[in-house]
């Protein structure tokens, strides 16, 4: 028991430094197609690091913690294509060292 | 098991710190968006930990409400950015 | 109450001024609903610390989700009304 709950910490401390990183990203990266990057792809990773941890403290709570997780990885992704679309087509440019843009050469609109 | 638990709210604060700096200095909506996705992700975790700390699992109903809402928001705030119709 | 949840409290409690000052201060729009919501959000997150699930439940449902929806999908559709 004791076991599994030192495991269950440390795995929650992994999370939250995913989660710190992300926040830095947030607050360090040049433009806002990066930050999405960093703000949905890393909180994802720390936030079920983190509900795996809690688990593994609680056991009686994984449904609702595994239930949580599924919501996350459903949702996450989703809002972060959403807000990159919507930036893009709001004409926020990007940083002076993006090569390609494969969504302005995307004629027919098909994305 | 409450002391065990200080690091990982302490790093989650200081994460929450990071993405709040964002949301105050964004220069554009679009990143204010991004900053609030971020910030509610992170949100979840803290409200998971204050579940661990006070033993009490119905503050992880809270954190299942608070996801899908701050999901909502943040579709709808990006669709008003796009500026297409509904 | 524990200092983890007195530490969670205290930043939550300076985020929600600080929330409430860029809702104040800002010219646009967007950044001004986006802060209010984010307002209604983290009052959810206080009412937890101070051991109110159901005020929080209630909180998150109508101060962020309902709040934000309408005022962004009137903002829209004012925005399509001007354009015809």
């Amino acid at each position: 028991m004791i076991v599994l709950t030192a495991l269950g910490v440390a795995t929650m401390s992994i999370g939250t430094v995913f989660l710190a990183l992300a926040g830095l990203g947030l607050r360090r990266m040049p433009d806002t197609y990066t930050r999405i990057q960093a703000g949905t792809k890393a909180t994802t990773l720390g936030t079920i690091l983190a509900l795996v941890g809690a688990a593994l403290i609680m056991p009686e709570w994984t449904v609702k913690l595994a239930l949580i997780a599924l919501f996350l990885m459903f949702t996450n992704p989703l809002s972060s294509q959403v807000l990159a679309r919507a930036a893009h087509r709001a004409g926020v440019p990007a940083t002076r060292e993006t090569r390609t843009d494969a969504l302005a050469e995307d004629k027919e609109g098909l994305a | 098991m409450t002391d065990t638990l200080l690091f990982p709210g302490c790093i989650a604060m200081l994460a929450f710190a990071l993405g709040f700096w964002r949301f105050v200095v964004g220069p554009r909506p679009v990143d204010r968006i991004v900053a609030f996705d971020g910030l509610t992700v992170i949100a979840v975790t803290g409200l998971v930990l204050a579940a661990l700390v006070s033993g009490r699992g119905i503050y992880l109903d809270v954190a299942l409400v608070y996801a899908l809402l701050s999901f909502l928001g943040v579709i709808v705030a990006a669709r008003y950015i796009e500026g297409g119709d509904q | 109450m524990s200092t983890l949840m007195l530490g969670l409290g205290l930043v939550i409690a300076l985020a929600m001024v600080g929330a409430a000052v860029v809702a104040l201060v800002t010219r646009s729009t967007v950044t001004a609903v986006l802060a209010a919501g984010l307002v209604s959000l983290f009052a959810s997150v206080f009412f937890v610390v101070l051991a109110a699930p159901d005020v929080a439940m209630t909180e998150a449902a109508i101060g962020s989700g309902l709040t934000t929806f309408l005022f962004f999908f009137v903002m829209g559709r004012i925005r399509r009304e001007g354009e015809k």
